[in-house]
């Protein structure tokens, strides 16, 4: 996209979606910490609903972006959308681990244990599996074209496979608490909560979009680098 | 000779992937004494007298079949790498579907001669009564093989040009079989014990839904992970 040889590498420059989204989730975090009431059953440890709840939506959103942007090249063969895919992928094998990390976390002091084999929570970690397959086949595949085409139909078939898994875990068993929030009745929360709660949706997009943002200028680098390489 | 359909080239591929099977018969050989052995040392991996072999029974059977069919799924591109026999089949005037569903079917086959043997085997070294769940186990077996297949033909395919095929096969294939294994596990407990197979329902509605969209989109995107 840019000539690496002009510019100053995009990777050095200091994106403005990036300060924003910090400052979003400082924001975030300050309001869930000290202006947020803690919850009457489960006291000071439900405020990791502000980083467990975001976190896994952004998840889900990230592995969505990577089956899109995988299909779109298939049909456009363009290199920015396999660098979205890559990018995202790696963004969200990210955002996954910090949901598996924060759940075990809350799931001990609210639920008696780190870990259950509980539908969402077994869903999540197959994500997690799928995503790591996801990246371990695209570092095995020196080829370009070749890698954005393999990782296109891993990315499309993952996509497919998560409703399906969601379906069995689901059958197996589930522990998590039916919808709070999204629910035709309106938010069975207070007020106060719902806000820090979207608040925090919000700045986790945008952290997200701010780090997809970095790690596909770092790949458009090393796309330019190679094709320097051997165009000599 | 004029060239065949979808079906007819799969078919002639299929036996052509059957025939070098049965004169080499390595893979079947070496995947079905796999399926026993492990059906055999499962079997110490519990304190019998504390879980009964009829519980264990069912885990063991899918843990078997899901590691055995690898083994099988990983040799269906492995026998196109020699001599160039992948590039002689793409040059071949068959549809690109026509191989996917060509090996598909020769791997069904493969699949379907395993549990054809570990099936009774289990059924034997773990004192299973199956009673009159006969047809509705088969029936579970080839649901969850034809899932099995479909998906794991695809990623054969996918990982045999790449190094660490044989590691990468399973590390991108089993998340895929959770949906497979899942459902005929619990439907096989299901049936072993006794219960009727309306209580199962639920389970084979997910795993012939997964046959239904996988089998479909593992053969639409399956000219994608061919090089040409």
């Amino acid at each position: 996209m840019t000539d690496v040889s002009s510019t100053p590498p995009a990777t050095r420059r200091v994106d403005p979606v990036a300060l924003l989204a910090f400052a979003v989730v400082a924001l975030a975090y300050g309001r869930a910490i000290w202006f947020t009431p803690p919850e009457a059953t489960q006291g000071f440890a439900q405020k990791i609903l502000y980083v467990h709840a975001p976190a896994a939506w952004v998840a889900f959103l990230a592995f969505g972006v990577t089956a899109l942007a995988g299909a779109f090249w298939l049909f456009l063969k363009d290199q920015r959308l396999d660098r979205l895919a890559e990018s995202s992928a790696e963004v969200g094998v990210i955002f996954t681990t910090a949901v598996l990390v924060t759940g075990p976390l809350w799931g001990k002091p609210v639920w008696g244990t780190w870990w259950t084999w509980d539908a969402r929570l077994t869903l999540t970690l197959f994500l997690w599996f799928i995503y790591v397959g996801y990246l371990v086949l695209r570092g095995v595949i020196p080829g370009r074209e070749q890698r954005a085409r393999y990782a296109a139909v891993v990315g499309i078939l993952g996509a497919l496979l998560i409703p399906f898994i969601h379906l069995s875990v689901y059958l197996f068993r589930t522990l998590h608490p039916l919808p709070v929030v999204a629910r035709p009745e309106g938010p069975a929360m207070p007020t106060v909560m719902v806000k820090t709660f979207f608040l925090a949706f919000f700045a986790f997009t945008l952290l997200y979009v701010a780090f997809v943002r970095a790690r596909m200028a770092l790949a458009t680098e090393r796309d330019a680098l190679d094709d320097a390489a051997v165009g000599g | 000779m004029s060239a065949p359909g979808l079906l007819g080239s799969a078919w002639l591929i299929a036996r052509k992937d059957l025939a070098i099977e049965f004169r080499t018969r390595s893979a079947l050989l070496s995947a079905l004494v796999l399926s026993l052995l492990a059906i055999v040392i499962f079997y110490f991996a519990w304190d019998s007298t504390a879980v009964g072999a009829g519980d264990l029974a069912p885990g063991v059977l899918w843990v078997t079949f899901t590691f055995s069919g690898l083994l099988g799924l990983h040799r269906s591109f492995g026998v196109e790498a020699q001599d160039g026999a992948m590039d002689a089949l793409l040059i071949a005037p068959v549809p690109r579907q026509a191989i996917f569903v060509g090996k598909a079917l020769a791997n069904l086959a493969f699949v379907l001669g395993v549990q054809a043997v570990a099936l009774p085997a289990m059924v034997l070294f773990y004192d299973v009564g199956v009673g009159a769940a006969w047809p509705a186990l088969i029936g579970v077996m080839i649901l969850a093989a034809i899932g099995l297949v479909a998906v794991g033909t695809l990623f054969a395919g996918l990982t045999a040009n790449t190094r660490l095929a044989e590691l990468l096969l399973p590390v991108l294939a089993l998340p895929f079989f959770v949906p497979i294994v899942m459902p005929a596990a619990q439907a096989t407990a299901k049936l072993l014990a006794g219960r009727p197979l309306a209580e199962s329902f639920a389970w084979l509605r997910i795993l012939l839904a997964f046959d239904l969209v996988f089998a479909y989109a593992c053969m639409l995107v399956f000219p994608a992970t061919l090089d040409d």
